[in-house]
């Protein structure tokens, strides 16, 4: 790790801390301040209060909760899902194998935010925002297994022909035994690696689809609803403290991908 | 062996696209409102002839008969009909895709130029750093969501189809780049420069010629990502385009409109991947023969 990464994993971490103390830091996301409307920053308010008198920074804590901690929940339900499909498909070869390839490819051809809005656009828009934030995040975990599948299949499949399963097999090492003590702790690393590089990705997805008004419901703050405010370009213009948001989403995903640079050798 | 991948590609085509129908008719046969007939809120009408509106649609609660029909449909270039905005899909189609084709034409070729053209010069220059301010601007781009970038664009006053340039290139760059440096370290390119071949023809008949295949399967993904940036691009700048329309649809929960433009854009997706595999088999041999 060098010193870049080193750093990109300090504002990380400072980001996580201040997102799991936003109780302690700033008063309710909702609670309306109606005596300070609009207000500009302040030491009451530091990045001041929207339209509806809520406190800026409050809501951009609490967005940054929901925005930071259940993006690692969806990555994780879709590498889970990546590893069950993917790793079956390696291990089991023949036509298994040939279906799920098909059910890839036909996964991968749709363009992911099209296949998000066709998804969301069929379940309830009206719902409450706990409901909003399950079904938003549960969809990108469900929906976004398709890629790691196709390279944990192959991880799986050329695990699964190696020199030593085969002798674990001839060994009359029973196939769960094979699994669990020789694949699992082989794909470990492949299935960390598709965790890690699905966050960033689950976070842009959160926030196009928060601006285009098919993520989280109000009042609940997401960064996705936060940036919904930047529309109004000539309030921006008077207000720059409006772009707080866009700044802490920017510098997120960026030091999450200086932390997971790799020389990507394959268009994926 | 061109005809070999061609068949191939043929076969995946339609496996992908029948899979995609069919999972496209699940979504409109699941989706609320399907089968209800708005003429059946009519209060003037009888009992009797409620039953025969709602005996229209008997065939299709059946789900087998349903896809057969959706599917018979589709093959006849039967799109179906916007409920949401009472025009048939076809016409819509007919007037927003030149739009959205243009600007990803415009986008696709920006991205893939501006990245492969930094690219080759990062490669080319080999001086400490020369990689700084490309990477910066690369890993700023992937950081920015694609509906933020376009309100950039609207407030320089800037057109939407350069926001999906900006969101290709990123990609094409940091592929591009690597792939080339890969190329460049091989052990061919010191022995050609050994041989005193000339710096340029050193890059081009050695470095990027040979890597050409490879940088040409950038292409399908670049097509991908451009679709998908066009949906938040074209809703923020206002775009009568393809994306736009797919929102509107799902915020009105017209999925029959949704699914078909899915399966378009799945369709389109395809055929640019399936087109870059064909130009990468029609390069192999050529670059096996070098």
């Amino acid at each position: 790790m060098n010193r870049t990464q080193k750093a990109a994993l300090i504002v990380l971490a400072m980001v996580a801390l201040a997102a799991l103390a936003a109780g302690l830091l700033a008063p309710s996301y909702s609670q309306q301040f109606r005596d300070s409307i609009s207000a500009p920053p302040s030491s009451r308010f530091p990045l001041g209060t929207d339209d509806l008198g809520r406190d800026r920074l409050a809501r951009l804590l609490y967005g940054t909760r929901v925005s930071v901690l259940l993006a690692p929940a969806a990555a994780l339900l879709s590498t889970l899902l990546a590893g069950l499909i993917g790793g079956t498909a390696g291990y089991l070869g023949g036509r298994w194998e040939r279906i799920v390839t098909a059910a890839i490819d036909l996964f991968l051809s749709l363009p992911w935010l099209f296949l998000l809005l066709a998804i969301r656009a069929l379940l309830p828009l009206n719902t409450s925002p706990v409901a909003s934030v399950t079904i938003t995040f549960l969809l990108l975990g469900c929906l976004g297994w398709a890629s790691p599948a196709r390279i944990i299949r192959a991880g799986t499949r050329s695990l699964a022909n190696s020199d030593f399963l085969l002798q674990a097999r001839a060994a009359g090492t029973p196939s769960a035994r094979l699994i669990w003590r020789h694949l699992l702790p082989n794909l470990r690393p492949m299935l960390a690696a598709q965790f890690w590089l699905s966050i960033p990705v689950f976070i842009l997805s959160e926030a196009n689809l928060g601006l285009l008004g098919l993520g989280i419901s109000e009042p609940l703050p997401s960064w996705g609803a936060l940036l919904r405010e930047l529309e109004n370009y000539s309030a921006v213009l008077q207000n720059p403290w409006m772009l707080a948001p866009a700044v802490l989403l920017v510098a997120v995903v960026s030091c999450l991908q200086l932390l997971l640079r790799t020389e990507d050798r394959t268009p994926c | 062996m061109l005809t070999r991948v061609l068949l191939r590609q043929a076969r995946r085509l339609l496996i992908v696209l029948l899979l995609g129908g069919l999972l496209g008719a699940t979504l409109v046969r699941l989706g609320s409102g399907f089968g209800v007939d708005e003429r059946e809120l009519d209060p003037r009408l009888s009992p009797d002839t409620r039953a025969a509106i709602h005996a229209e649609h008997a065939t299709e609660n059946n789900i087998v008969i349903f896809y057969a029909h959706y599917l018979a449909g589709l093959a006849r270039g039967d799109l179906g009909f916007s409920r949401s905005l009472n025009r048939p899909i076809s016409k819509l189609l007919a007037e927003r895709l030149p739009v959205s084709l243009e600007s990803l034409a415009y986008g696709v070729l920006g991205g893939v130029a501006l990245g492969l053209g930094l690219a080759l010069l990062t490669v080319w220059w080999r001086v400490p750093g020369a990689d700084l301010a490309p990477a910066v601007l690369s890993g700023l781009c992937l950081a920015v969501p694609a509906a933020v970038l376009a309100l950039v664009f609207l407030w320089i006053g800037a057109s939407g189809r350069w926001a999906i340039a900006l969101i290709v290139f990123p990609h094409v760059y940091r592929y591009s780049k690597n792939v080339l440096a890969a190329m460049r370290q091989s052990p061919h390119v010191p022995a050609a420069e050994a041989r005193g071949l000339s710096p340029a023809r050193v890059f081009w008949a050695h470095v990027f010629t040979p890597a050409a295949p490879q940088l040409a399967a950038i292409a399908g993904l670049a097509v991908s990502l451009a679709f998908g940036a066009s949906i938040p691009i074209e809703v923020i700048c206002d775009t009568p385009g393809v994306g736009q329309l797919a929102w509107r649809a799902a915020l009105d929960r017209d999925l029959p409109l949704l699914v078909i433009i899915t399966m378009l854009i799945a369709l389109m997706t395809l055929v640019a991947n399936s087109l870059a595999d064909l130009a990468l088999a029609a390069w192999a041999p050529a670059s096996d023969a070098f």
